[in-house]
This record gives C-alpha cells, sequence and structure tokens, in this order.
C-alpha cells in the first residue's frame, strides 16, 4: 500500500534526482570518514609540515628556526647519497620489473601448457611478505651464492654480496624485482586480454613477424597499462624500505640507505625529527613531481601510439 | 583470448617452467632448512635433512611467542578486512552518487590526492599522536588501517558504483525503502566483485605489512607477525633452522589461502587494479 502511495506521491512531486540532492544521509555516511581521515592522515601530514620549520628532536621544547632545515639538507652528504641510491635503484627495479612482467605476461597469454597452474606459481611471490622474502633471500646471499660463485671462479659472487659496499644494492635490486613483477605480470595479463586476436591475424595476413606484431598492435593496445605499471612500479620502488631492512638495514656503512630507510633512523634513533621532517617534506614534492612527470609524459605517448 | 586451432607452444611452456623455477627454489630452499639440524645447515645449503626435525618449529613456537604474535596479526587482519569492507564501500558509495555536487567532488579529489602522500611525511607525527592517545596497539593499528585504505578503496570502488545503474535504487526508494536500506539491501550485495578484490588487498597488507607496526607498536607483547620475525632475526640470527621455521609459519596463513582460492585472488587483483 505505501509503496503505491509513494509512487503516487513521486509523480506529482519534483523528480527523484533534484529531491535527493539535500539528502543528508549522504552525508552522515561520508562524514565519520572524513573526520578519522583528517585526524590520522591530513592532520599529521600538516605537522609533520609545521615541524620541519622547526628543532624538534622528538621530545622536549622547540623553537621555529625557518628553512634551516631545508638548507642543510641539500649540503647533507647522507641524505644526497640516500636520494641517489633511491633513485638509481628505483629507476634501475622500475624498468627491470616491467620488461620483465611485460616478457612473462606475453608468455602466460600465449597458447601454452599449464596456463592456470604457470599463472599461480607467477603470482605466487606477491603475496608473501617482503620482510621475509628478504630475509629467506639474506641467508641465500650469505651461503648459496658465494658458493655458486666460488664454483663457477666468478670473483665478484665467491664472497655476501651484501658484504660489499658497492655490490649490496645488486641483492636489493634482485629480490625487490623477484617479488614485484608478480603483481604486475598480473596487470599486463589482464591488458593483454583485452586486445582482439582478430588483429593478429590481420596481421598475420599482411606477413608480420613477431617484433612487428609486438611493435604494432600489442604495445599500442596495452599503452594504459604500461603507464599505470610505470606509475606505479617508481611510486612503490622509491618507498623502497622493507627489503632494505630485511637484507642490508642500509649498510655495509650507508651504502644501501633510501630516503625512507633515512627519515624512520633519523627521525626515531637519531634524535631529528624536525630535520627528517623536512627532508620527507622534500620526499613528498619529489614524489608528487616524479608521478605527475611520468603519467604526462607516458600519456602523451598512449596518444601518439 | 585462445588461438583455436594451433597446437600449444612447447618452447615457451618451457621457458616459463624454468622461469617458475627461480621463484619455487628459494621457497623449497627454506622449507628444507626449516627441518634441518644446525649442522647439517652449516655443512651444506643443497644437501637433504638426514631427518626431517619437526622439533624446530615447536622451539620456534617457543622462541617467539609464536602464538601471542598469531592471535594479534589474526584478530588484526580479520577486523581491517570486516572494517574496511563495510566502511569504505559505504563512504564511496555516498561520492560516487553525489558526484554532481561540489562537495562530494573535492571530497573524492581530497581521498584520491592522499595517494600520492608517502608514508614517510606522516610518520613520526602520528607515532607521538598515537602513543599520545593511548592507540599504540592492535586497536590503533586497526583504526589506521582502516583509515589508510580508503584513498584507493575509494578510488575502486567509485568506479565500480557508477557502472551500476540508478534505476535500480529508485525503484528501492519508491518502494519506500530508504538511502540506508538502498545500500545495505541492493548495493552493497551488488558490489560483491569489487569487495572480494578490496578484501583480498587489504588482506594482504595487513597480515604482511611491517613498517607500520613497527612504528606504532611500542609494546612486545602487542607485535605482530612481521615484527616478531624482526625482532626474533636481530636475537637468533645465526639459528637458521629455526628463522626459517618460524618464517613459513609466518607465511604459512596466506599460501594455505592462496592455494585455495588463487584463481578467484588473480580475477580479484586485475579487476581492482584495472577497473578503478
Amino acid at each position: 500500500m505505501s509503496a503505491i502511495s509513494r509512487a503516487e506521491v513521486s509523480s506529482t512531486s519534483p523528480p527523484l534526482r533534484r529531491r535527493r540532492r539535500g539528502n543528508p544521509t549522504y552525508l552522515l555516511m561520508a562524514l565519520p570518514a572524513v573526520v578519522l581521515f583528517f585526524v590520522f592522515h591530513t592532520y599529521p601530514a600538516i605537522q609533520g609540515i609545521l615541524y620541519s620549520f622547526t628543532n624538534f628532536k622528538g621530545y622536549g621544547d622547540f623553537d621555529f628556526v625557518g628553512l634551516r632545515n631545508y638548507l642543510q639538507i641539500f649540503q647533507d652528504e647522507r641524505v644526497l647519497a640516500a636520494y641517489r641510491f633511491t633513485f638509481g635503484f628505483a629507476v634501475l627495479a622500475t624498468v627491470l620489473v616491467n620488461v620483465i612482467a611485460l616478457t612473462v605476461a606475453i608468455g602466460l597469454n600465449s597458447n601454452i601448457r599449464f596456463r592456470n597452474l604457470l599463472r599461480a606459481v607467477y603470482f605466487l611471490p606477491n603475496i608473501l611478505s617482503v620482510l621475509i622474502v628478504g630475509f629467506i633471500f639474506n641467508y641465500l646471499f650469505a651461503n648459496l651464492v658465494p658458493q655458486i660463485g666460488q664454483a663457477l671462479g666468478v670473483a665478484g659472487l665467491s664472497k655476501n654480496i651484501l658484504g660489499d659496499p658497492g655490490l649490496a644494492w645488486t641483492g636489493i635490486l634482485f629480490v625487490a624485482v623477484w617479488q614485484a613483477a608478480a603483481f604486475n605480470i598480473i596487470l599486463y595479463l589482464a591488458g593483454l586480454q583485452t586486445i582482439p586476436y582478430d588483429l593478429y591475424e590481420s596481421a598475420d595476413i599482411d606477413g608480420a613477424g613477431p617484433w612487428q606484431k609486438f611493435r604494432n598492435i600489442t604495445f599500442p593496445m596495452i599503452a594504459a597499462f604500461f603507464t599505470i605499471n610505470m606509475v606505479l612500479a617508481m611510486k612503490g620502488f622509491l618507498q623502497v624500505f622493507d627489503q632494505i631492512v630485511a637484507l642490508t638495514g642500509g649498510g655495509p656503512g650507508t651504502s644501501t640507505e633510501s630516503v625512507s630507510l633515512l627519515i624512520y633512523k633519523g627521525g626515531f634513533d637519531g634524535g631529528q625529527f624536525a630535520y627528517q621532517s623536512a627532508n620527507a617534506v622534500i620526499f613528498l614534492i619529489v614524489l608528487v613531481v616524479v608521478s605527475l612527470a611520468q603519467t604526462r609524459f607516458l600519456q602523451r605517448r598512449e596518444v601518439e601510439a | 583470448m585462445n588461438e583455436a586451432g594451433k597446437r600449444p607452444s612447447t618452447l615457451i611452456t618451457v621457458l616459463l617452467f624454468l622461469g617458475a623455477l627461480s621463484i619455487l627454489f628459494p621457497l623449497y630452499l627454506a622449507v628444507v632448512t626449516a627441518l634441518k639440524t644446525p649442522q647439517e645447515v652449516a655443512a651444506s645449503v643443497f644437501a637433504l635433512p638426514t631427518s626431517l626435525r619437526w622439533e624446530n618449529f615447536s622451539e620456534a613456537i617457543r622462541l617467539t611467542n609464536f602464538f601471542t604474535a598469531f592471535r594479534t596479526s589474526a584478530f588484526v587482519t580479520v577486523s581491517v578486512v570486516l572494517l574496511t569492507l563495510l566502511t569504505n564501500s559505504l563512504v564511496a558509495y555516498a561520492i560516487a552518487r553525489n558526484q554532481d555536487k561540489p562537495l562530494f567532488r573535492y571530497l573524492y579529489y581530497y581521498f584520491i590526492s592522499a595517494l600520492f602522500i608517502p608514508f614517510p611525511i606522516i610518520m613520526l607525527p602520528v607515532v607521538k599522536q598515537t602513543s599520545a592517545w593511548g592507540m599504540d596497539n592492535p586497536v590503533g593499528l586497526i583504526f589506521l588501517y582502516v583509515v589508510y585504505g580508503l584513498s584507493f578503496n575509494i578510488f575502486v570502488y567509485v568506479g565500480y558504483i557508477k557502472s551500476i545503474p540508478r534505476e535500480i535504487e529508485e525503484a528501492a526508494l519508491i518502494d519506500g525503502a530508504t538511502t540506508w536500506q538502498t545500500f545495505w539491501k541492493i548495493i552493497f550485495p551488488l558490489l560483491s566483485p569489487m569487495n572480494a578484490t578490496v578484501g583480498i588487498l587489504t588482506c594482504l597488507w595487513a597480515w604482511n605489512d611491517f613498517l607500520l607496526p613497527l612504528v606504532i607498536i611500542s609494546d612486545p607483547e602487542f607485535a605482530t607477525l612481521p615484527l616478531v620475525q624482526y625482532i626474533f632475526q636481530g636475537q637468533f640470527s645465526t639459528q637458521y633452522n629455526l628463522a626459517f621455521a618460524s618464517y613459513l609459519m609466518t607465511l604459512a596463513p596466506m599460501v594455505i589461502v592462496y592455494l585455495l582460492a588463487q584463481r578467484w585472488i588473480i580475477s580479484g587483483v586485475t579487476q581492482g587494479s584495472v577497473k578503478g
């Protein structure tokens, strides 16, 4: 009964869409989340920015010091080294992960046996804890790799590479790529499945080779996925933390110290709360600029393709 | 797309199997090492254990106080997944259905823009804040995961909700359903594929995350499993057989879930990341 009378009312009253404009229920649904998000995310971020202009150690009194922290950071060799390491690592890891993931995804998307089993195996690393994967590889780098290196007579691998300031980064790179490729493989696979098979058939008729098909069909068709994967990977790798804690702890010395690790170490244990807050603000700006520049650049490629 | 009529490529299959070995081999070595005696570990990396030392697992359980940490991790993960599904979808619904209004459009941008904010910038202040408010415990952790998941989850939920025709809700509204009823009885069930995606990704995140517990949890009694492995590694770094037994027990729950539901998990992850 009530349903009918409501229907009648609504036919004479303004359209539903306009009546809903003032519906306070929606506001009520969103409000608690907005408040909590502000309190636990935005407010700490603002605080971090404010602290960056002080000499706060994490405890006790503090004064505002203006831009002093920022000026110091640009002359701090340890900070600059962390940025150099982080960027070198992130660029290499992003490129490697995407090359490997795209190659494997094309393989997994082709006509193969045991397709589901292979897909399941290749995604496995993504469900494992980064920290524990790091610990497992730490053991392998300390014990297995030197054995293989000696057997093959490769001097560089005959010792624990994680103990060599010049080589430790390769171990971190290897583990990070080993694990991160899994997620990107699945995303590329999703992209490859959107390509209609007819395109390849007509390319076959035109006599195109595998490389031509990849260049002219596959890659342009998954350009959007390429953009997503590059941006996500870069953003993730710039914030590298767990792998480094598990493998080197930033060492030997500070040779594998990433920006995130430096902010953590200096901020909590080094009495550099304000100083590392300034570093974090710079890190924020760097991340935003890199992500936006990457998106711009890659999306322009998409259009051309 | 399946290439009908063509024979499966043996060469690609073999190459992919070889590649898969690089994934399985380290895990195999982890299992083998966890079952050795310390002498066997020291003697050779490759050699199989002469007898399976299951005591390593019970010893690791004792040393790490495994079950306490397991309960904490399970409590945090289950709570985070449930609360995330129930609350984040609701917020996304309110935003998705009001994107024609400036207020909600700005809210959407507010949440999405936070995707770009690196954790280190909030890490230091939020630790002070949670400890001052007595939230340096699993409950605080649950809070933070649910709140920090909002950005990404709103992004994927809003994209999905927009694809649900409004007519369904208008019919319910005409029948006298309130907005709340419409959400819980009609929209929430329709969100199932996206709920699965968000649930899986949130579960993996809450179970495996290390940095947030590391900075938030101060009392070792409240340590989550990854945190326990970290402390344990520092104390017993040379007892690899015990360490690996402990690592495997930490990895096991997610691996078991994955083996049971892997197809579903892979398609879920694909959906969440692509359709958003």
